[in-house]
């Protein structure tokens, strides 16, 4: 463990011009022993509750903060739109969610790859967990949308490209869900649901290019959909703040429903009961007296 | 019977088409479910040319991939019931092989049957002669990616009891592409304009279908047959 804070503090060792110099002492000092049994320890349910627990209240607050900081800032600060007045503020939701689901979903595929191929317990864990979370956000992604376009285009439904895109990948999110609920063994379901998630991210661009061609050739020309190619900056500000709050809360709720799966799968585990015990003690009135 | 034995793909594709053979019966079920279900389409809509001509392609392109979806359960599951699939997937033979395999013949049993079906159905709905060869080229190459993407569907579901309505639901979004491409090449050709392009797209796809569909059908198989 010690051995990574010497790195900082040897000379400058250059093997070839242009090379990072801390790097080689990093490789040669086992720096990357370090990064790999900490990435080790996360795959053992133990563990990762462990190190979740002592992650998840700053994460939250980081959560938070940026979500309130962005929401306060965008609804009430940023300019009005010149075109549709104050509801364009749902961009400050609407965009963050878009893009966290379409990133949720590479994220759920990649957790499929570390378990299809490494066989760890804790991506089958994080790709349950993802894929609730993800059809969440697209769904929410999805409303927010519709809220934003019944001002602004008239109709609570339009079968713009984008916003189909969005639909097809819910159907794709529900598709994993439903395929895991489908079979009995767990680690069947997981394994099914990691080719499954692997077999959409393949087909993500492909159907994303097809529906924005498809859309092309059949715009109707009445509807006109307000786009926003260049965004003012004092908008554009707090649209990046939510898009990181938003981040950040995929990584909270991410992590809430990867331990309580974790709990849930290791409910004969002695350390299980000693968190619920632990937790049992703390709810009581005068429980830490006791303890 | 021949006394020399091919490769086990081989073996497995003539035993599939001999077993469809004899039921030749039911290779004319999605056939029905085609004309059936393109004949509802005026009765709810009403019997007006423009109009029906207008949907035409979208309405026989929707109801070719149903009927498509219909038989893909059965890609799998007959020989994963009896155990047979387990055995061929011990055997040395690639699994790839024999997905492909079995893919390829519910391709020819159902697919191209009503691919080749498709203008008589479509001349239904007064599609114009015009559209008539690009229906049938993009249907021909479009079935092939819906046999192929389905049979991955089919693979995944091929261990649960009731996979069928589960596996419309895993497949049909990724269906879209071929259905985006496929009608709008009919619907270039029934307004006189070139579709060349939509079909280099639907032949792309099936190109892509049928290289990568087997590497995931053969894992989701053997992650069924491991539990």
């Amino acid at each position: 463990m010690p051995k990574v804070m010497s790195v900082c503090g040897d000379r400058i060792y250059s093997a070839r011009p242009g090379a990072l110099p801390g790097l080689k002492q990093f490789y040669d000092q086992g720096g990357m022993r370090v990064v790999w049994s900490f990435l080790h320890k996360l795959g053992s349910p133990r563990w990762f509750y462990r190190i979740s627990s002592q992650w998840l209240p700053w994460l939250a607050v980081l959560a938070g903060g940026l979500l309130s900081w962005g929401c306060i800032w965008g609804l009430a600060y940023a300019p009005p739109d010149a075109v549709q007045g104050n509801s364009f503020r749902i961009i400050y939701i609407h965009v963050p969610a878009a893009f966290i689901a379409l990133a949720g979903y590479y994220a759920m595929a990649a957790a499929g790859v570390v378990s299809l191929v490494w066989k760890i317990k804790i991506a089958d864990v994080a790709l349950r967990a993802g894929a609730g979370v993800g059809a969440a956000m697209t769904f929410c992604a999805l409303v927010t949308g519709s809220i934003w376009g019944k001002p602004t285009w008239g109709t609570w439904w339009v079968w713009d490209a984008r916003i189909t895109s969005m639909l097809v990948l819910l159907f794709l999110y529900l598709g994993v869900l439903a395929l895991y609920e489908a079979f009995e063994n767990r680690e069947t379901a997981a394994r099914a649901c990691a080719v499954l998630s692997l077999v959409g991210t393949v087909n993500i661009p492909i159907i994303y290019k097809s529906v924005d061609w498809w859309y092309s050739l059949h715009q109707p020309a009445t509807i006109k959909l307000t786009r926003a190619p260049s965004m003012h900056p004092d908008m554009f500000h707090p649209l990046v703040v939510t898009i990181l709050g938003f981040y950040v809360l995929y990584a909270v709720l991410l992590l809430m429903r990867m331990r309580a799966e974790v709990l849930e799968r290791e409910q004969k585990a002695r350390w299980v009961e000693d968190v619920a015990a632990g937790s049992r003690l703390a709810a009581e009135p005068g429980g830490e007296a006791h303890a | 019977m021949s006394s020399t034995v091919g490769p086990a793909w081989f073996e497995i594709a003539r035993r599939d088409l001999l077993l469809a053979y004899r039921r030749r019966a039911e290779a004319a079920n999605p056939l029905l479910f085609l004309l059936i279900v393109v004949a509802l389409f005026p009765l709810g809509i009403g019997p007006a040319p423009e109009q029906l001509s207008r949907i035409a392609p979208g309405v026989v392109w929707v109801t070719a991939l149903l009927a498509s979806l219909l038989s893909t359960d059965m890609v799998f599951r007959s020989d994963f019931d009896d155990g047979s699939l387990e055995q061929i997937a011990r055997s040395p033979s690639p699994l790839y092989a024999t997905a492909l395999a079995k893919m390829g013949v519910h391709w020819l049993v159902s697919g191209c049957p009503i691919a080749l079906a498709s203008p008589l159905l479509a001349g239904l709905l007064y599609l114009p002669s015009s559209a008539m060869l690009a229906l049938l080229l993009s249907m021909l190459l479009g079935t092939v990616s819906l046999s192929m993407v389905g049979g991955i569907g089919a693979a995944l579901t091929v261990g649960l009891r009731k996979g069928g309505l589960l596996l419309s639901l895993l497949v049909l979004p990724l269906y879209v592409p071929v259905l985006v491409f496929g009608s709008a090449a009919v619907d270039a050709a029934a307004n006189g304009l070139p579709w060349q392009s939509e079909l280099g797209v639907l032949a792309g796809f099936a190109l892509l279908s049928v290289t990568l569909a087997p590497l995931a059908a053969a894992a989701a198989l053997r992650i069924n047959l491991d539990s």
